[in-house]
């Protein structure tokens, strides 16, 4: 008789490693941060119609219980540094996601003398989300994407560097 | 009241100080001598036939050829519902104007964003900070000569066309 037949047919079973992911991807709490017109766009894909809040990703409004950054709207070289600092106040395992032309390379302003030429000169980015500003839509599917990145993710198994190191 | 009666106002009680062509536009705009703004615009808010109460804006370009900074003034009336604007200049490597902080607040922080661009000071002005560019930051960026630097606080300026990659 196998293991699985055992146990009463209430009881799941799964990979611890799949069910951490599990719970942390529905639960991704981002925080409240805009820095342009993007930003009108995130509220409205926090808001009733798009409503962000059914993949569990609600707006926190400080840095240290949340674990997304979205970065809305053109980042200048006075707000990289802000935006870096709060990037560091934040608790691992913490993403980062680009939402528009601005955030991804400068966009439109990207000659401008006071604008970073895209966020990821200055904190890693893991999912960037074309349009100018990207509809509702687009920013929900980034955080699709970003929810289909963290259920790759592997805390249990060491990495092939640590297992040399050990 | 057209600012063709204002300006001849304006001339009256001020003479040499005001320019004596005013150039037309939506915006009809004459000089006034540096030294006078102040006197000049605290006239204008106070007289009841003119009664700006308004700044509406303040603005400066960099005339590099005529090695000067042209400063401008765009005055409102709500209760007249006329305009003018007034134009200052000023030496370009060593520009100061007086301020217009006790005339309209409002251009406390309108003289701080000229001052954070092109490096215009204003005698007398009570918090003469940058306003748009961080604290640290070096040159003034809508001077003609500024050179943009490669990077700040290790963050490089420069990105590579995507077209060449």
């Amino acid at each position: 008789m196998s293991l699985i037949n055992a146990v009463p047919e209430t009881v799941l079973t799964t990979k611890v490693d799949a069910l951490l992911n599990w719970t942390r991807k529905s639960s991704v709490w981002y925080m409240l941060f805009g820095l342009a017109c993007c930003a009108i766009e995130m509220m409205q894909t926090g808001g009733p119609r798009s409503d962000l809040d059914r993949f569990g990703a609600v707006p926190r409004a400080t840095p240290r219980v949340s674990d997304l950054i979205i970065v809305s709207g053109t980042l200048t070289l006075k707000m990289a540094l802000r935006t870096k600092l709060l990037y560091e106040q934040m608790a691992d395992p913490k993403y980062v996601i680009s939402m528009g032309s601005c955030a991804n390379c400068g966009g439109l302003f990207q000659l401008a003398y006071s604008v970073c030429d895209g966020v990821d000169k200055v904190i890693p980015v893991d999912v960037y989300v074309p349009g100018c500003p990207p509809r509702p839509e687009a920013l929900t599917e980034g955080l699709l994407k970003l929810q289909d990145k963290i259920q790759q993710e592997r805390w249990l198994v060491r990495k092939s560097d640590e297992v040399q190191a050990a | 009241m057209d600012a063709a009666e204002i300006h001849r106002r304006l001339r009256d009680r001020f003479g040499a100080a005001i320019s004596e062509e005013l150039a037309p536009g939506p915006w009809p705009t004459c000089e006034v001598r540096s030294s006078a703004v102040a006197e000049v615009c605290r006239w204008l808010r106070d007289d009841p036939e003119t009664r700006f109460e308004c700044l509406s804006n303040l603005s400066g370009v960099d005339r590099k050829a005529a090695d000067a900074i042209e400063v401008y003034y765009h005055l409102y009336s709500y209760a007249h519902r006329h305009q003018i604007a007034l134009k200052a200049s000023t030496p370009r490597l060593d520009p100061v104007l007086p301020t217009l902080c006790d005339v309209w607040p409002v251009a406390n922080w309108l003289e701080r964003e000229c001052f954070d661009l092109l490096g215009v000071r204003f005698s007398e002005h009570p918090d003469l900070r940058r306003i748009l560019m961080p604290e640290d930051w070096v040159g003034h960026p809508l001077r003609k000569d500024f050179v943009e630097p490669d990077e700040y606080h290790g963050i490089s300026t420069r990105r590579e066309s995507l077209l060449k990659l």
